[in-house]
């Protein structure tokens, strides 16, 4: 199986050679075709692919699309954007960016927040940077995927001392009129010291569509920066996404991050943080909503790695249907990280008999003197709540819904901006039951 | 109102109530008192429709009507209230927006407008002098982090908003300093009125003191043993609850 895939990409890398962009970092591409052809892809047999089949994805076969506008219409987009919010919007479709569909926001002039590939051919020095430095380890073989079929994605640079007020929102959206198209975008985000910025990524597409995206991501905030970062992963529900975020933190730099899992029907997401300096900070929030036979899958590291550094990790997940979800946090404190406080929880509540979760906090720590804690859970909806709420009149669909979305909106409702919280409450109430019921009760 | 006759209950196969009969009409107070295990909070949630509980015979009539396939949200609508003895918590659901759904929710059901925001905190905000509520605890999440002081205020506020035609005050006093029950009794005494019944659970006829019944019925052991006027209440308080046991079993 593996095998017929790994063919079946090194046919489609024959094709993608004629792309401008394919003789870019020559030995990184060789290496990760390398890795591909000796390695093949993750079975079930690896420890982080225990709970996640891959197969779904390799059986089939994928192909690149054309990055034209008219892959999707503009309307569709638009229900992606923030309205209320002068957001920077890049907008890539089918993996390529489009420059009629991105919008310019209010940007100081220093700041750079384009697509990668037009950055490359006028100056490729910054990303061949971080294209071939730390943080571009090959994981497993959707990493070398990513790597072999390298073409454009977001660079995002915030210079020192430059705080970007409007957020830059970077759109992924996925041909809704052909099938079985892949896209493996790259972003590049670097705030230097003291930058400050907020930084979106959506992942959609066709709900009717069978795709395939898979991302990658590395962020670098040096000394002081702050960065507020979203990934919102809403991709159809016939889709497939397979992402990685790779975050490397300076000294006293923080972050604050949500991850939403809300779409696709197998979905992955990797989140690896390296605390790298003293007082570097990270708030790692999840919401994962899988239903019908999704398959949901959130993998977290977090690597404490100097004295003082920081993190709260805290993911929710609601499963109903016949939907499974992983949840595997796995937090390593070294030896020299004195002083770290580390913080995970992972609540988790299942609306059906057939809905199913593996939870697994991993903890690891060779420093003795540290505040950590861990706790997972796995419940049903409280019958007293329940109870409750129908004695003060509220019908048993209503009183159901209410407990879902506000068992759910404790991951969103610590979102800063305001805008961009009630999008995305009501994103994620499109994904829950009988929400028109609970309307009164959003903020 | 009310009446209930013969009823009997089982929880988890264990018989609770052994043949009850209680009946309480518009504008009377009536206090339930009795030793802990006695059937006390099962006639509570009983009455207020909860699930889990195995009525294997008897009657509760409600206006009139057997109000036995009632699920609890219908027993709500048409004027039945349950106080807490132990308010839930319930995390991310907004104390006035659960208010202002369960009282929409009434007024649908009794063929009445919804109240706009104006008209609903018009009332909130005159409703909340009675148990003189702190408003910081109105835009909180139910419950959550209230003190046990706060949360029996909040079960009398959310009455006095819903104006129900019978409550049911499941141990309202427990877990109540002295002010905290003043502030209470004060403002289930305002409720009172010709229309509407009141039945008070409690353990220690401390409360009584304060909201004064109209009848004292003693549970024991699933049966009422022995009913009488607020003289009841102060012999139970100096003699205990053995001597009625005792009483009744010589009966």
């Amino acid at each position: 199986m593996s095998e017929a895939a790994v063919s079946h990409y090194l046919t489609e890398f024959d094709r993608f050679k004629n792309n401008r962009l394919s003789d870019w970092l020559p030995k990184q591409r060789a290496d990760a075709l390398e890795y591909l052809q000796s390695n093949g892809f993750p079975t079930r047999k690896r420890e982080k692919w225990k709970y996640t089949d891959v197969s779904p994805i390799t059986r089939r076969k994928f192909t690149l699309g054309p990055a034209t506008p008219e892959a999707v219409d503009g309307g569709f987009i638009d229900t992606l954007r923030f309205s209320g919010l002068d957001c920077h919007d890049l907008v890539f479709i089918n993996g390529g960016f489009s420059e009629n569909l991105s919008r310019a926001g209010n940007l100081p002039d220093e700041v750079t927040a384009r697509s990668l590939a037009s950055v490359k051919s006028e100056n490729p020095a910054l990303p061949e940077r971080f294209l071939t430095g730390p943080g571009e380890e090959i994981d497993h073989a959707f990493t070398a995927l990513n790597i072999v079929f390298l073409n454009d994605g977001a660079l995002i640079h915030i210079p020192d001392g430059t705080q970007v007020p409007a957020p830059i929102h970077v759109i992924y959206a996925t041909d809704k009129n052909t099938e079985s198209i892949m896209s493996h975008p790259r972003n590049l985000i670097v705030l230097g010291r003291q930058a400050r910025a907020t930084i979106i990524e959506t992942y959609a597409g066709g709900e009717d569509t069978e795709y395939f995206t898979n991302s990658r991501t590395q962020i670098l905030c040096q000394d002081s920066a702050q960065l507020d970062y979203y990934k919102i992963q809403q991709e159809g529900h016939r889709a497939f996404h397979i992402g990685n975020t790779k975050i490397r933190q300076q000294r006293n730099s923080r972050i604050d991050c949500h991850s939403l899992s809300l779409g696709g029907s197998l979905a992955r997401s990797d989140i690896d943080v390296e605390l790298d300096e003293p007082g570097a900070e990270i708030n790692l929030n999840g919401l994962y909503l899988a239903n019908n036979r999704q398959h949901i899958d959130n993998h977290t590291l977090i690597e404490h790695k100097q004295p003082h550094t920081v993190s709260n990790e805290h993911y929710r997940g609601v499963m109903g249907g016949r939907a499974r979800a992983v949840f595997n946090g796995k937090v390593i404190v070294h030896e020299q990280a004195q002083k770290t406080q580390a913080h995970q929880s992972n609540a988790n509540l299942l609306l059906s008999g057939n809905a199913e979760v593996d939870t697994k906090p991993e903890l690891e720590i060779y420093a003795d003197d540290v505040k950590c804690s861990h706790g997972a859970t796995v419940g049903r909806l409280d019958e007293n709540m329940l109870f409750y709420l129908r004695t003060r009149a509220l019908d048993k669909d209503t009183a159901k819904s209410l407990l879902i979305y506000a068992f759910a909106d404790e991951v969103i409702r610590n979102i800063k901006l305001p805008e961009l919280r009630k999008r995305l409450e009501y994103n994620v109430v499109g994904e829950l039951p009988d929400t028109d019921l609970i309307k009164g009760f959003m903020k | 109102m009310l009446t209930i006759e013969n009823l009997q209950v089982s929880v988890e196969k264990k018989q609770i109530l052994k043949g009850l009969s209680l009946a309480v009409q518009a504008g009377e107070v009536h206090a339930i008192m009795g030793p802990n295990g006695s059937g006390k909070s099962t006639l509570a949630n009983v009455l207020a429709g909860r699930e889990g509980y195995e009525v294997t015979s008897g009657i509760i009539k409600y206006d009139d009507q057997d109000i036995f396939d009632l699920a609890p949200e219908e027993r709500a609508r048409k004027g039945i209230f349950l106080a807490f003895q132990y308010p839930v918590e319930i995390p991310g659901v907004n104390n006035i927006y659960l208010l202002k759904a369960a009282v929409n929710a009434v007024r649908v059901h009794r063929g009445e407008p919804e109240l706009d925001a104006v008209d609903f905190l018009k009332i909130v905000r005159e409703k909340m002098q009675l148990v003189k509520m702190d408003e910081s605890l109105l835009n909180r999440s139910v419950n959550e982090g209230f003190s046990g002081g706060e949360k029996k205020r909040n079960e009398i506020f959310q009455m006095a908003v819903l104006e129900p035609r019978l409550a049911i005050l499941d141990e309202t006093d427990s877990g109540l300093d002295i002010d905290a029950l003043k502030i209470v009794a004060e403002g289930v005494n305002t409720l009172r009125n010709e229309n509407r019944a009141i039945v008070l659970v409690t353990h220690y006829q401390r409360l009584l003191e304060y909201i004064v019944p109209d009848q004292v019925h003693v549970l024991s052991d699933g049966r009422i043993i022995k009913s009488g006027d607020r003289g009841l209440a102060i012999e139970l308080e100096e003699k205990g609850y053995d001597w009625i046991k005792q009483e009744a079993r010589a009966a």
